[in-house]
C-alpha cells in the first residue's frame, strides 16, 4: 500500500499542500472558485502545523487498526479494500468520537453542520494526492510501504 | 468448533469479526433478546428525530450471511451450564457450545425509591431502544411538555439531549454539586449549566427524589430530598448502568462488578469469554480490572475475545475511560482521570471565551484531560496518555490554541506521525 511520508525538515510553509488539498475537494476544482465561494479559508482535509518556523502538513495516516473506526458509533467511519480510511457523511451524526479517537487529530468536526467536517480520503480517484503533488520542495512523499 | 455468542451488540458484533478473520467455517449462533441491532448510544439522536429507526443499526444488512452466523431473534439465554458446556434460551432450546462469550451488555440501575413501581405509567429508562419507543409513544400521546430526570451523568445528559430536541423543558437533579460529575468539574460544568438555564431548563443539584407519587398507576409528583414537590408526568431514570451478570448466578464463574476476564478476554472458566459492558477487564492507568463501560472498549475487547475465541493468540492490553459529549451544542471531550484527588497530581488549567481546558498530570504524565468548546485534535492527548510521555517541559504548550504534534518532542513526533520506516 502506498503511503505518504512526511519530511518536516523539507517543508518550506508554503502552505500550497493545503490550497490544492482543499481545491480538489471542492465542487469546483478550481482554486479560485474554492476560495471565493468562502469566508476565511476553506477546509482542507489536511492539519497544516506551524511553531515558529518549523512546519509540515500532516493527513490522515490510514492507520491499519484505525481507532477512528473501531469508535464510531454509526459506522460512518469505514475502510476501503486498498485500505483507505473514508467517511460516510450520511452516516454520520456528529458524535465526535473519532476526534477524541484519532491519536493524529487529523479528523476536522464542522460543529455547525454536526458531522465531520474534513477527513483525508487519500484522494481516492486521482493518480497521486493534491498535497504530494504539489509540493514544491518533496516535503510530502508518496511511497510504497 | 462451535462458538456460542450472548448478546449482539458491538462487543458481539466485533467479536464475530475476528472469529471470521480467522476461521470462515465453524458454526457461530448468536442469541440476542432483542428483535434489531442498533447502535445504543444512537437512541438520543432517535428520541430526538434525528436519526430514523432504520438507520440505527451499525452495520451493513448483509452481515448474518456474508459472516455466515445464525442469529435467534427475541431469544434470551436463561441458564448457561458451564459442566455440560450448554446454554439454554427462553425458548426452551438447548444449544451446545466449545466457545462462549458473554456479551450482555449493562442494565439499568433502578434506585430503591419509595412509592416505585415498574407499572406506573411515565417513568422510563434511557438504555434500550423498545423503551425508547414507548417513551416516544406516551410523550406524543400525553402531549408532554416537561419532564424530570433523575441524573446528570452520561445516560442522563444524553436523554436530556434527546428531549431538549423535542422543545421539552427540563428539570434535572442530580445528586453531586455538578453536570457529569464523573468527569467534569465544576467550572466545567458551569458552561452547560449556563447553556441548560438559556433553553428555560433548570438543574437541581444535591438533591435527590425521596418518593414517588402516583395516582391510579400514573404519574403525578417527585418529592425531593430538599422538600420540595415537582408536579411531573414523566421521569427518565438516568442514575447508570452496572454490567448484566445474571447468567453468573449459578455458576462459578468469577464476578466483581462485571465478569472477570484475564488478557485474552477469557473469565475464570476456560472456553467462556467476556467483553464489553458486561466485562471487567484491565483498565490501562490503574492496572486493576475495571469496568469501562464504553463503545471503545467493547469493540476492543469483543474483536480480543474473538480472536482468541478462534485460536488465535491476541491481548487485550487495557483501556482508560473516555468520552465526548455534546449538550445544546456544548462539545466535550473527556479522558481517563479528570477529578483526581488533592496529592500527587498537578491540573493544567485554561479557560478563556468559553474554552475550557484542564489536563491532569501524575509524575510528569499525563492521565486525565477534559475539553469543552475546544475538542479540535484531542485524540493526541489520548495518545500522550497512552504513550506515558513525559510533558513536565511542555506544560504551556499543551494549553496553546495550535496544540500539536510540533510542541512535542521530535523524537517522538516522528515516530507517530510517519510510522515505521520512514522520517518525518
Ligand atoms: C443512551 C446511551 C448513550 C451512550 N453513548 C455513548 C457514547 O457516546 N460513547 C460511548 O463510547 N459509549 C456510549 N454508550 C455506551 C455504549 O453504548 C456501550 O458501551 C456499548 O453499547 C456496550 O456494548 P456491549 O456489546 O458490551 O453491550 P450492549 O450494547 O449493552 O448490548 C448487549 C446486548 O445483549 C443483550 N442481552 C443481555 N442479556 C441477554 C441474555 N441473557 N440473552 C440474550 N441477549 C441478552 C442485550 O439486550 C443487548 O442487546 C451509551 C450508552 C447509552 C445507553
Amino acid at each position: 500500500m502506498k503511503k505518504i511520508i512526511i519530511r518536516e525538515e523539507f517543508c518550506l510553509g508554503c502552505r500550497l499542500c493545503e490550497v490544492h488539498c482543499a481545491t480538489a475537494h471542492s465542487e469546483s476544482k478550481n482554486i479560485i472558485k474554492t476560495f471565493k465561494s468562502v469566508q476565511g479559508r476553506p477546509l482542507s482535509a489536511l492539519v497544516f502545523e506551524e511553531q515558529g518556523y518549523t512546519t509540515f502538513a500532516l493527513q490522515c495516516r490510514h492507520c491499519k487498526d484505525a481507532p477512528c473506526i473501531e469508535s464510531c458509533l454509526t459506522s460512518a467511519m469505514y475502510k476501503d479494500k486498498h485500505g483507505t480510511v473514508l467517511h460516510d457523511s450520511e452516516k454520520c451524526v456528529g458524535c465526535w468520537m473519532c476526534i477524541m479517537a484519532c491519536p493524529f487529530g487529523v479528523i476536522k468536526p464542522d460543529l455547525k453542520e454536526k458531522k465531520v467536517g474534513s477527513k483525508c480520503d487519500f484522494c481516492t480517484g486521482r493518480e497521486k494526492p493534491a498535497c504530494v503533488e504539489h509540493c514544491p520542495n518533496q516535503a510530502i512523499l508518496l511511497k510504497e510501504i | 468448533m462451535r462458538h456460542v455468542i450472548i448478546g449482539y451488540s458491538v462487543a458481539a458484533i466485533s467479536a464475530i469479526k475476528s472469529i471470521r478473520e480467522i476461521d470462515k467455517t465453524s458454526e457461530i449462533t448468536v442469541l440476542t433478546n432483542e428483535s434489531s441491532v442498533y447502535s445504543r448510544p444512537l437512541i438520543s439522536y432517535f428520541l430526538a428525530g434525528k436519526v430514523k429507526k432504520d438507520k440505527l443499526s451499525f452495520i451493513p444488512e448483509t452481515f448474518e450471511k456474508e459472516m455466515k452466523i445464525t442469529v435467534k431473534w427475541n431469544t434470551a439465554v436463561v441458564k448457561i451450564n458451564p459442566a455440560a458446556k450448554t446454554v439454554i434460551t427462553s425458548k426452551k432450546e438447548k444449544l451446545k457450545y466449545d466457545r462462549l462469550l458473554i456479551s450482555t451488555g449493562g442494565t439499568p440501575i433502578k434506585p430503591p425509591i419509595a412509592g416505585y413501581a415498574d407499572d406506573i405509567a411515565g417513568i422510563f429508562t434511557f438504555v434500550k431502544l423498545d423503551e425508547v419507543e414507548k417513551l416516544i409513544k406516551y410523550i406524543e400521546k400525553n402531549k408532554i411538555k416537561e419532564c424530570v430526570i433523575l441524573g446528570a451523568g452520561l445516560i442522563g445528559m444524553k436523554a436530556a439531549e434527546g428531549l431538549l430536541a423535542r422543545k421539552i423543558k427540563l428539570r434535572i437533579v442530580e445528586m453531586a454539586d455538578r453536570l457529569l460529575a464523573n468527569t467534569f468539574d465544576s467550572a466545567a460544568s458551569l458552561l452547560l449549566e449556563e447553556k441548560l438555564k438559556e433553553s428555560g431548563s433548570e438543574f437541581l443539584k444535591e438533591t435527590t427524589i425521596k418518593k414517588i407519587i402516583s395516582k391510579s398507576k400514573k404519574l403525578e409528583a417527585l418529592e425531593l430530598s430538599s422538600g420540595k414537590t415537582l408536579k411531573t408526568g414523566l421521569l427518565i431514570m438516568a442514575v447508570g448502568v452496572r454490567p448484566d451478570i445474571e447468567l453468573a448466578k449459578g455458576t462459578e464463574l468469577k464476578v466483581n462488578r462485571g465478569l472477570v476476564v484475564n488478557k485474552n478476554m477469557e473469565t475464570n472458566i476456560p472456553g467462556i469469554y467476556a467483553a464489553g459492558d458486561a466485562a471487567e477487564g484491565k483498565d490501562f492507568l490503574s492496572g486493576e480490572n475495571a469496568v469501562i463501560a464504553i463503545w471503545p472498549v467493547a469493540a476492543r475487547q469483543g474483536s480480543v475475545a474473538g480472536f482468541n475465541m478462534a485460536g488465535k493468540k491476541a491481548e487485550y492490553d487495557g483501556m482508560f475511560p473516555m468520552n465526548s459529549v455534546t449538550i445544546l451544542g456544548v462539545p466535550s471531550i473527556s479522558f481517563g482521570l479528570t477529578n483526581p484527588k488533592a496529592g500527587a497530581y498537578q491540573v493544567l488549567l485554561s479557560n478563556e471565551g468559553g474554552k475550557y481546558k484542564k489536563i491532569v498530570l501524575k509524575d510528569g504524565i499525563i492521565v486525565g484531560v477534559v475539553l469543552v468548546n475546544a475538542i479540535e485534535r484531542a485524540g493526541i492527548f489520548g495518545l500522550l496518555i497512552k504513550q506515558k510521555l513525559d510533558v513536565s517541559a511542555l506544560k504551556k504548550q499543551l494549553l496553546f490554541d495550535d496544540f500539536g504534534f510540533l510542541v512535542l518532542p521530535k523524537d517522538f513526533r516522528k515516530h507517530f506521525v510517519t510510522g515505521e520506516g520512514t522520517e518525518v
